[in-house]
């Protein structure tokens, strides 16, 4: 791997825009040293109506965790504050597998032999007229990262189908200039999400070997773009785990609440993967996820952001699903298929990774009312 | 003479409380030695200096961040965090209220110039105090930018605070004129101070336009009424980077200390000292409760008992590790 491009490096045809956003980030992340925060600044960070930077640390910090139940406390009743007992449902679909990157940790990178296929719009079609049958009213358009096998086009096309069936749209693709922002949102697209993964670029370039998602940058301003494009929301997310999750949690945190700042009129989402911890590796690595760590990561996104939506992945289980509802999370997926087709019929191509909460909608939602909360399909006409 | 440590030379003749007025010290807050002796504040003012004094002048200092605690505005630095209004009192008393109040901006209206030897208000203004002209009396953003190209004709620098107010009664500032002016002026180079109705839009687009600083008002200006506009002032302090001046309403010391708690980066006030009975004495008790007010906001305000929280199931036992 001696010949590796110099992942902070923009490829060709790449979007340079004029933000500092990255460099705030970074800087305030290496910045962060959380094992300086003690007992008393988390309580007075749980003591401020609003939450400022310092205080997001302190409760993201180790010396948090005796505090949980307090933060979740603090957390719900921001929550409940600003969404009711809404919870919003949607579902993703996997449109194509095909990838073009090669990042050691994902099931769908180029050298790995899985069946690679992608969905026509026909059978798009019946895949959305399947997952719409079901009640749900948004959806979430996944890609692999191959503009080749998934160019801006094939992506449009699909959004406009989802619109005839959904009303609100969202993608997460590889990211994307400017005008092709635009272009997507043309076809019916509102939401963009796109995940850092991690914020430690030294990290991130050890993962990310070969692809334009090595390049570190253009991905880091692909919320601003898909703003600049006049997307109505951006989410953001890192896969909690690959590095140390208390600095990339911190980082997620701020880069969201910098790009709102910046654009006030934005809707904030994040998302909160994580690769699960080898069972009894505690000791070999302190820095792993536990459920825990995961609570402490969603309540302290919620406190920073009072307003975000917060979406938890069926990549956790059942248990921990119908519980985060009901305290910092507004946002579950349900009738999950990660494969490539497979609401309708067969799947046609290999998934990403495996589900944990494999719940159908109607049982989803039986669990949200049960958990004393409403569901709710869509709140908003998009115009 | 020699004055901490620096070789400096001096009219002869000058006092020792004019040097130190001279070099901008804040006499209510320094101590002084003279030759080894350490002299009495009353006395400064009859100590006649001479050339092989040696001077020491010192003051306290906090420990931690609040050494060097100044505010910025428009790349000029100030450690006093009061802005004084000199409106509705008598010239004479402006330089004991300055004093005490230890501010080091003052706001100044501009009117028509009166000739011969009626009193002009910037004789009674101590040297070393930055002005803040203000454009009362504007009603709209073209009147404010004339009256602010005018003031700086006066020479009064480029410091200009923004008043565009088109409401007789309770005289509210117009959020949308001053905008306009605000763009108009810091194109021009002034340092624009607006004062503003707190609407977290209008204050963006103020930073957009180029101020230098945002003034929000805590309630109608003259009313005394404190800071009724909290809630409002406080989104503003947490998503605006520019230095938060609350402005108006302000009507006692409390008033003041509550503003700079919640993080405001200044307290401006005028008419709560202008209509005390012992002017100087009011000013000074502002500048403490400003100065105190600060330091709580600076040393992280502490765990406020909530009221009425409720016993629940815990949250968190469904936790696995």
């Amino acid at each position: 791997m001696a010949n590796r491009t110099n992942h902070m490096e923009y490829m060709e045809g790449m979007d340079v825009i004029d933000s500092h956003i990255l460099d705030e980030v970074i800087s305030e992340m290496n910045a962060y040293d959380y094992d300086k925060y003690t007992a008393a600044d988390v309580r007075r960070a749980l003591a401020h109506e609003t939450f400022t930077a310092e205080d997001f640390k302190a409760v993201l910090s180790p010396a948090a965790m005796p505090f949980l139940e307090e933060i979740a406390k603090k957390a719900q009743a921001e929550t409940r504050k600003h969404f009711g007992n809404s919870i919003y449902m949607f579902t993703p679909l996997y449109i194509a597998n095909y990838c073009e990157n090669y990042c050691i940790y994902c099931g769908f990178n180029c050298h790995n032999k899985i069946n690679r296929a992608k969905l026509e719009p026909d059978e798009i079609e019946k895949e959305m007229k399947a997952i719409s049958d079901t009640g749900l009213q948004e959806i979430l358009i996944l890609t692999g990262e191959s503009r080749k096998m998934s160019d801006v086009k094939y992506i449009g096309e699909a959004c406009k189908i989802a619109r005839k069936y959904f009303k609100i749209v969202g993608i997460e693709v590889y990211p994307m200039n400017v005008d092709e922002y635009a272009y997507l949102h043309e076809c019916g697209v509102d939401f963009v999400t796109v995940f850092q993964e991690t914020y430690n670029s030294d990290k991130y370039e050890t993962l990310h070997l070969e692809g334009h998602k090595r390049v570190f940058p253009y991905r880091f301003y692909a919320q601003e773009r898909a703003v600049l494009g006049g997307m109505r929301g951006v989410g953001f997310g890192a896969l909690l785990g690959l590095d140390d999750f208390r600095k990339d949690a911190f980082a997620t945190g701020y880069h969201a609440h910098l790009l709102q700042r910046k654009y006030p009129h934005a809707e904030i989402a994040i998302s909160c993967p994580r690769l699960r911890p080898i069972i009894n590796n505690e000791k070999i690595n302190p820095r792993d996820v536990h459920e825990p760590q995961l609570l402490q990561v969603i309540c302290a996104y919620r406190l920073l952001l009072p307003f975000a939506s917060i979406t938890i992945s069926t990549r956790e289980c059942e248990r921990f699903r119908d519980n985060i509802i009901k305290i910092a999370a507004t946002k579950i997926s349900a009738g999950v298929s990660v494969g490539i087709g497979g609401h309708e019929g067969e799947e046609k191509g290999d998934a990403q990774f495996e589900i944990s909460d494999g719940r159908s909608v109607d049982e989803v939602f039986e669990a949200i009312e049960r958990q004393g909360m409403q569901p709710v399909m869509s709140d908003y006409i998009y115009v | 003479m020699v004055l901490n440590g620096e070789n400096i030379s001096v009219k002869d003749g000058i006092t020792l409380e004019s040097l130190l007025e001279e070099r901008g010290y804040r006499i209510p807050m320094i101590a002084v030695e003279l030759n080894g002796e350490i002299p009495q504040k009353s006395e400064y003012g009859s100590i006649i200096l001479k050339d092989s004094d040696v001077i020491e002048v010192v003051h306290f200092m906090g420990g931690g961040s609040q050494d060097n605690d100044t505010l910025v505005i428009g790349g000029h630095e100030f450690t006093s965090r009061f802005i004084l209004g000199s409106g509705k009192y008598s010239l004479d008393l402006i330089k004991a209220a300055v004093e005490h109040a230890g501010a080091q901006i003052i706001t100044l209206a501009l009117r028509r110039a009166a000739t011969g030897d009626v009193a002009n208000i910037l004789d009674y203004i101590p040297e070393n105090v930055t002005l803040l002209p203000n454009t009362s009396g504007a009603r709209n953003a073209e009147e404010a930018v004339r009256i602010a190209r005018l003031a700086r004709e006066v020479g009064c620098g480029d410091f200009i605070k923004i008043e565009c107010i088109r409401d007789s009664k309770y005289l509210l500032p117009d959020n949308y004129e001053t905008i306009k002016a605000t763009e108009i002026l810091a194109k021009e180079g002034f340092i624009v101070m607006p004062y503003m109705y707190p609407d977290l839009n209008a204050a963006r687009d103020l930073v957009n336009a180029g101020a230098a600083s945002i003034m929000p008002l805590g309630a109608p200006i003259g009313s005394n009424k404190g800071i009724c506009t909290r809630e409002f002032i406080k989104i503003l302090i947490d998503e605006i980077d520019l230095p938060i001046i609350v402005d108006a309403g302000i009507g006692r010391p409390s008033h003041a200390c509550e503003a700079m708690e919640m993080g405001a980066a200044a307290v401006m006030a005028n008419t709560a000292i202008a209509t005390a009975g012992n002017v100087p004495a009011m000013a000074e008790a502002f500048r403490k409760a400003i100065e105190a007010g600060r330091g709580a906001y600076l040393s992280g305000m502490g765990r406020v008992i909530e009221k009425g929280a409720s016993a629940s199931s815990p949250l968190t036992g469904f936790l696995h590790d």
